[in-house]
């Protein structure tokens, strides 16, 4: 039920570096047994494992896979287990992402997967977007390349959108993970607040007023004036600069860390927008107590920019008016938020189940198609994906009818993802918080950035300097 | 105990035999970790991203960038949050304590009150931060309630202000301590011979004038050995800050104490840092352990001891 | 005796100030029980001063929760707590009566040097302690929160001055003379005197080591063994999950209730005993 939720690991940044820790003991850890692994291509059924352990950072992953895997037999009370047709039995290890936890966790698992019995090995792992690259790396070699699984990318996962291709390959290019979903956004708006202030609640006409940030910004003044905020807070805006960045925010191999132009555009951005009141002041940050209320039907929140789990996962549970209230239109600059990378872990003694669970989630259009339907996921699958935005069965009735794949859809073809590097999560997160300050007047611009170069230089001990743009 | 010198010559053996679990204890679990802590502040060693980097001698190095650091700052956030907590906490006690002692005053239900006041110091540190988190939040319930009451229009933010993250880290220390100092200072009050007070009595001295005149200098030794191990449960304040902040100590990491700061640097491996870090607090608690020292060795047996355990959160 | 003279004024000033901090000190865990029995969606609505008739819902959502596990975090609470309670009572008794009813060479140094590290912060270690427990093996266990308790100073200087107040050593030279050996004497003499002193300790360190965070935090990795405050912890940090938060107050108050339960029936004895041995005469 808590699902996607914790995907959003960049909105508020805690000091525990522990996220980068373990990817050397990867190393160590799986290294070895690759070759065996490799070779349990094919193998018979009959030298599989007993026990799949799945780690992950919420029950998402566990419910997508009740819904298709057609093997399925049951799930106990407390979600931990998940027992197969075959006897074989799935062990669900969930730790937060927050605060670098789960991949703590993660990590700490890798490193004793040599070691570690048959049925303690790591057998699939989930990645985000945010740190999927520094399990793909090909040096650590800690995600199983598909073609080693038997899965060949380009013909099995041919209808997967490319950038989920190139997101879950290592610097070779070879594909080491595999997505159900990939997740563009949109602007998310209540009905009522549009017809109150614009006469009319039209996706269409909405869509005109919000199409690029200076009409935006127009549009924020209009609202205004009629006592509405434009968004809660700047933390729901950071992901349309923040996956615009030009260039990653640590080069390979190098140490100091670049604040890309586009982040300076949300620092200053942010901070006007607060102060001119198109923000709410009391909310800091999202997926907060805060955050939830203000999708409640007492506040004064036009809009929010979500992808589609966040319309399914966050907003319609929080909501408290009547049906059909919000309707989806394009957002002022196209973004990807989110999106859970399956990988196969090196060392895995179930090499069979976990080609069919990969394929099952990731490449089966039929099941992928269930899930865009019974869970409003926005699924990796480009045909599909065209026929959903045509097909009335696809439309909401918590937008009030409306087919949001016909929105959904174009941004997704067109989504470029921004350059990765493995110290993201930690970036986002303490760029976010140190800013956070800042914008509410607690400290100066200057102050926020050194409280940023002290964070991240804590969390990351290697990094050794800041490079700010401008 | 002179006497039993040559009583128990034979026995001797018997000493060490029965010393031995706690000494050894303490070498394996204390000592080793404590040389390990100090050696490797002498190191550049930590884990990042694929690699682990040292350890590499670097002399005092650590040391230098922990100074160019905020880490004074941050005992200033510490000292300062203590204060908050430790200053009513005291003055509360004292007035509570004298209450309760003065026969003058017909109070009932002291022991209710007693039991009440020292609840919450039995509460998990971390769990009554947590809970502060909730209440305190910008739509929570307390919010909630000065709203419905008239008493602001617009829900505050307790947790966005420097002075309003200090006074709820304040406010929970005083809550969790000052039932403790209290009865502490209770039992304290009621060693003093109830002769002198009633000589006083007749000679005609207001409660105020026998409350400074006798009753303070009378319990001094308790009240120095509640400060002095208050300073040092201060020293190591984590739970509370860390958890209602999230570890970040925010707004501007003015509520980031000392040992967050460490937990900071054992969290990203960084032991080099963290020895460093160790081996300062180290020193400052050694000072104030001296202190101790000198105290309980002055006076022996007239010395609560309780207090010290908990430390962990003590303010 | 002299009749005293009743103060009335300052009487009363007495019961406003105690109402007012009783007030303080329980006026948060009120609000915590009435949220702890509304659902999310009532929370959401705003503060009521009325419990709700939700509680067994979220008792249940705790209860079924595998990624926060409560309940088998309050078992490994009680494991840790009640293990090192009693090792660290048993033991600080025994390096008590040794230091007291024996004599030789290293005495004096032994019973300074306990006193100089009375008060050394944990934390201080800290670092040497998290690569010691790796490499013996410990990392992930709950041996390393149990064991150390066995040296624990400030229970050693209480047990002391108990045994100095209490126990008179021509007990111990009788029960020699009965053919009584050491260790007997000490666990079937000894021990029982010191009882009171053995009943607190062992109180307050259940309850230490039970709220402690910082070192449990550092050792378990696992979900399966982490202790009570670092599933709070957790909750603090995992932003998902204020996505219920009926669940939350849930959590919380099961995170504290034992302990307040506990308290209640014996809290004649725990506030008699912050003092005991130690303020006196």
């Amino acid at each position: 039920m808590n699902e996607k939720k914790s995907r959003v690991i960049s909105r508020r940044s805690f000091l525990k570096g522990a996220g980068a820790v373990g990817a050397a003991s990867i190393l160590a850890a799986c290294g070895g047994s690759d070759s065996t692994a490799a070779s349990g291509t094919g193998a018979e059924a009959s030298a599989e494992g007993k026990v799949i352990n799945i780690y992950s950072w919420n029950d998402e992953f566990r419910t997508r896979l009740e819904a298709v895997y057609s093997e399925v037999a049951s799930t106990s009370a407390d979600g931990t287990v998940t027992t197969l047709k075959d006897g074989t039995e799935i062990h669900w290890i969930i730790n937060p992402n927050q605060d670098g936890v789960y991949q703590q966790k993660l990590d700490e698992a890798l490193l004793n997967q040599a070691s570690g019995s048959a049925d303690d090995k790591v057998d699939i792992f989930l990645s985000e977007t945010d740190y999927v690259y520094k399990y793909t790396d090909a040096e650590a070699d800690v995600a199983m390349p598909l073609t080693d699984l038997g899965i060949d990318p380009d013909t099995d996962l041919a209808d997967q959108y490319p950038f989920t291709k190139t997101t879950a390959s290592d610097q070779n290019g070879v594909q080491r993970g595999s997505t159900w979903q990939c997740c563009p956004g949109l602007l998310v708006y209540r009905r009522d607040i549009a017809k109150d202030v614009f006469g009319t609640d039209d996706p269409a006409t909405v869509g005109e007023k919000v199409k690029d940030w200076d009409t935006l910004k127009a549009t924020a003044e209009e609202l205004k004036a009629k006592g509405y905020f434009t968004f809660s807070s700047y933390a729901d805006t950071f992901r349309l600069y923040g996956n615009s960045i030009s260039q990653s925010w640590v080069t390979p191999g190098d140490t100091v860390c670049k604040v890309d132009q586009q982040i300076m555009n949300w620092i200053s951005d942010s901070k006007e927008w607060l102060d001119a009141g198109y923000l709410d002041k009391t909310v800091k940050g999202q997926f907060n107590d805060d955050w939830n209320k203000a999708m409640g039907s007492a506040s004064k929140v036009f809009a929010f920019l979500l992808p589609a789990w966040g319309i399914d996962f966050t907003l319609a549970p929080n909501w408290d008016g009547p049906e059909g209230s919000w309707a989806v239109t394009n957002p002022p600059q196209e973004y990807n938020w989110g999106g859970s990378y399956i990988h196969a872990c090196t060392g895995t003694d179930n090499i069979e189940h976990v080609r069919e669970i990969i394929l099952a989630l990731t490449s089966n259009k039929d099941n992928l198609l269930k899930i865009s339907k019974d869970y409003m996921d926005f699924t990796n699958t480009m045909s599909g994906m065209r026929d959903a935005a045509t097909d009335d069965g696809f439309c909401s009735s918590f937008l009030g009818g409306q087919n949001a794949y016909e929105y959904f859809a174009p941004v997704a073809e067109n989504i470029k993802i921004a350059p990765l590097s493995s110290y993201d999560q930690g970036c986002v997160e303490l760029i976010q918080n140190a800013f956070s300050d800042y914008f509410q007047g607690n400290v100066d611009y200057n102050r926020a950035k050194e409280n940023f170069e002290t964070a991240i230089k804590e969390r990351y001990p290697d990094i050794t300097a800041v490079e700010w743009a401008e | 105990m002179k006497q039993t010198k040559q009583k128990h010559l034979s026995y001797a053996k018997w000493g060490y035999i029965f010393i031995i679990p706690f000494f050894l204890s303490f070498f394996i679990f204390s000592m080793i970790p404590l040389v390990d802590t100090i050696r490797y502040s002498f190191y550049e060693y930590y884990r990042s991203g694929i690699k682990e980097i040292g350890p590499t001698f670097i002399g005092l190095e650590n040391y230098k960038s922990l100074l160019e650091s905020d880490m004074l700052k941050y005992a200033g956030n510490t000292l300062l949050l203590w204060l908050i907590g430790f200053i009513p906490q005291i003055v509360i006690a004292l007035l509570l304590a004298n209450w309760f002692t003065d026969m003058r005053l017909k109070i009932r239900g002291k022991q209710f009150f007693k039991v009440v006041i020292y609840l919450p110091n039995l509460i998990m540190a971390s769990a009554f931060a947590m809970l502060f988190f909730a209440l305190f939040s910008n739509s929570g319930p307390i919010n909630s309630i000065l709203m419905s009451l008239g008493l602001t229009s617009e829900p505050i933010d307790f947790m966005g202000t420097a002075f309003g993250t200090r006074a709820l880290v304040g406010l929970m220390n005083f809550l969790m301590w000052f039932g403790n100092t209290t009865i502490m200072l209770m039992a304290a009050i009621m060693g003093i011979s109830p002769e002198i007070f009633e000589a006083a009595e007749l000679d005609g001295c207001g409660s105020v004038k026998r409350f400074f005149s006798i009753t303070l200098p009378l319990i001094r030794p308790i009240l120095a050995y509640t400060l002095i191990t208050s300073i040092i449960g201060g020293l190591q304040m984590f739970d509370v800050p860390q958890i209602l902040t999230n570890g970040q100590g925010t707004p501007d990491r003015t509520s980031m104490t000392l040992i967050m700061f460490l937990n900071n640097h054992l969290k990203s491996r960084n032991y080099g840092m963290a020895g460093a870090l160790s081996v300062f607090l180290f020193v400052v608690s050694g000072i104030l352990c001296f202190i101790v020292y000198r105290m309980t060795n002055g006076s022996d047996d007239a010395k609560p001891v309780r207090e010290k355990q908990k430390g962990g959160s003590k303010a | 005796m002299k009749r005293h003279r009743v103060k009335i004024g300052e009487t009363i000033l007495a019961y406003v100030v105690l109402a007012i901090l009783s007030f303080l000190c329980l006026f948060f865990f009120y609000i915590l029980i009435v949220n702890s029995t509304r659902s999310h969606a009532d929370l959401q609505k705003g503060f009521s001063w009325l419990p709700g008739n939700y509680f067994l819902e979220n008792l249940k959502n705790v209860a079924n929760d595998g990624s926060f596990p409560m309940f088998k975090g309050i078992l490994n609470s009680l494991i840790v707590s009640s293990a090192s309670a009693a090792l660290c009572t048993y033991f600080s008794a025994l390096t008590a009566y040794g230091l007291y009813a024996y004599n030789f060479r290293l005495k004096k140094f032994a019973f300074t040097f306990i006193m100089a590290i009375l008060v050394m912060p944990t934390q201080v270690t800290a670092m040497g302690f998290l690569r010691l427990v790796t490499k013996m093996g410990l990392y992930d266990t709950l041996w390393p929160l149990i064991i150390p308790s066995i040296a624990s100073p400030a229970v050693f200087y209480f047990m002391y001055s108990y045994l100095k107040s209490s126990l008179p050593l021509s007990l111990v030279e009788a029960a020699r003379i009965d053919g009584s050996g050491e260790f007997h004497t000490f666990n079937r003499i000894v021990l029982p005197i010191m009882k009171p002193a053995i009943a607190v300790q062992a109180i307050f360190s259940f309850v230490g080591s039970w709220n402690n965070y910082f070192v449990p935090a550092l050792i378990i990795q696992s979900k399966d063994k982490m202790t009570v405050p670092i599933l709070i912890a957790t909750l603090r940090g995992a932003d998902y999950m204020n996505f219920d938060m009926g669940k939350i107050y849930m959590m919380i108050m099961v995170a504290i209730v034992p302990i307040i339960i506990v308290y209640l029936l014996l809290s004649k004895y725990i506030i008699a005993g912050i003092t005991l041995g130690g303020v006196k005469e």
